[in-house]
């Protein structure tokens, strides 16, 4: 029979923290990457151009339908072997294009909730459409989105778990490692499910408690 | 100088099948304050709209101070920037205070200098008795202060036309004359002004003419006497009829 020894867990706690940064900077990265793609298509995506709509559309419905695993171990050894990205680069730039499709989602539905109203008073002031999508529409937009795209950051974390088949280093890798030299693997795996919880239940409290300050503000 | 401000001629508009305005014309002179008044659904508010090119036309013209509006040659973002609009549900930039609101166009349009747009818009403001909201959002804001933030922000471009789109519709009762107060005071600085409005007694009083239009035609132009004691048509007739005697 298995007899737990958590012992384990304080031994090897600096490897575990390490392993919470590498996650959170994959996913913060990945995140700051998306986010530029994501408005772009999601901007696309609502334009009158329906060539641009249309190719903003395959994006994120390609993206939709791939799982991140396939997409993740394509970049690595296809588009990262050709651009020389590395492990580490590849899973960056796979989850964020991955991400940027929901985030373009997102970002669409929120352009969309703002009254039609706003874009005719900013055009009918004489901005131009980029500039009142700019300084009138975006901005109401992004406070609309930003809890969804708070969970799509909490996502992110989970789904960041998955660079380790690319052997990227993440906490998810430095749990499977640190089992292979202690065998240890319900300890771990128990302690890495809860270091995983923590970041995401942390992160969707601050998002909150952002949240209500924005609300409190305007609304 | 062309002492004729807006001219509309031969418009044409249709929504797919319907449509909405039929080969209308009008002369609109500078310093004139005219009224759109007519039944629901008569195409006021296409009206208007075509005039600052928030609704493209089928056929005609239509000039701005001499500028053709459906030319696509016309720079449309800079004649905009002449034409001030303030439309019936205010649209207030909610995510901005009621100076930003006010100087935001002025910055990024005009590109005038941050102090000389905030000293202005503050000036309007005030002018507006408004001097106290300043840096409040709209959400704090009645209806009646918001509709009157959303007329500074249209005035602070000094706007050489100002159109208003049943201003005082979406207002409780006790709101709506602090707004029309506000566009009585605009009147007497000589600005050209465009009011579609279903208040008669303000038309009456504030405007030099009176534009009736019912079935997608301007039916009657006259003064508001005229207008008011013996209009021409029978459908103008009927419409006094039964929004006088409410
Ligand atoms: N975007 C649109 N698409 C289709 N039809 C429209 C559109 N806008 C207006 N219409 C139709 O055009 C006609 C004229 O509308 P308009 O809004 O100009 O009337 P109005 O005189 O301003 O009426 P109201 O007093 O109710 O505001 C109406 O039949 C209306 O249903
Ligand atoms: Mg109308």
């Amino acid at each position: 029979m298995y007899t737990a020894n958590w012992s384990v867990i304080p031994q090897n706690l600096p490897l575990f923290l390490e392993g919470v940064r590498l996650t959170l900077t994959i996913s913060a990265l990945s995140l700051v990457l998306s986010l530029p793609i994501g408005i772009f298509a999601g901007l696309c995506r609502v334009s009158r151009n329906r060539v641009i709509a249309f190719l903003s559309a395959c994006y994120v419905e390609f993206f939709r339908g791939v799982p991140l695993l396939v997409l993740l171990i394509w970049i690595f050894f296809v588009l990262g072997r050709f651009l020389r990205l590395g492990s580490y680069w590849s899973a960056i730039v796979g989850l964020a294009i991955f991400s940027g499709a929901f985030v373009a989602e997102v970002v669409r539905a929120g352009i969309q909730a703002v009254p039609k109203g706003q874009m005719e008073a900013a055009r009918a002031s004489g901005m131009t459409y980029i500039q009142a999508m700019k300084l009138v529409i975006l901005p109401q937009a992004i406070r609309k989105v930003l809890p969804p795209l708070a969970s799509q950051f909490i996502i992110l974390i989970k789904d960041s778990s998955l660079v380790s088949v690319i052997s990227v280093v993440d906490l998810t890798l430095i749990g499977k490692n640190l089992v292979a030299t202690t065998f240890r693997s319900l300890e771990v795996w128990s302690f890495i499910a809860l270091l995983y919880f923590v970041m995401t239940f942390g992160l969707s409290k601050i998002i909150a408690l952002l949240e209500r300050k924005f609300r409190a503000e305007w609304q | 100088m062309n002492d004729v401000m807006v001219s509309i001629r031969n418009v044409s508009k249709r929504f797919g099948a319907l449509e909405v305005l039929k080969d209308v014309s009008l002369d609109i002179p500078r310093s004139q304050v005219f009224a759109f008044i007519g039944p629901s659904g008569a195409g006021k508010s296409t009206l208007v709209r075509t005039i600052n090119a928030l609704e493209g036309i089928q056929a005609g013209e239509i000039f701005v101070d001499g500028i053709s509006v459906a030319d696509p040659k016309t720079d449309i973002n800079a004649l905009r920037a002449n034409i001030g609009f303030v439309a019936q549900s205010f649209n207030l930039y909610p995510h901005l205070r009621v100076l930003d609101n006010v100087t935001l166009a002025p910055l990024h349009v005009k590109k005038v200098s941050k102090a000389e747009a905030e000293e202005k818009g503050t000036t309007i403001l005030a002018s507006l008795g408004l001097a106290d909201k300043v840096s409040a959002f709209p959400a704090q804001l009645s209806g009646g202060q918001q509709q009157r933030v959303a007329i500074a922000r249209a005035l602070a471009m000094e706007p050489k036309l100002m159109l208003f789109d049943e201003p005082t519709s979406a207002l409780d009762p006790e709101l709506i004359k602090e707004v029309l107060d506000a566009i009585r005071g605009l009147a007497e600085t000589g600005i050209t002004m465009v009011v579609v409005t279903h208040e008669m007694n303000f038309a009456r009083e504030i405007c030099d003419r009176i534009v009736f239009m019912a079935n997608a035609q301007i039916l009657e132009t006259a003064s508001p006497g005229e207008f008011f004691s013996a209009p021409k048509t029978e459908r103008a007739r009927d419409f006094l009829g039964k929004i006088l005697n409410r």
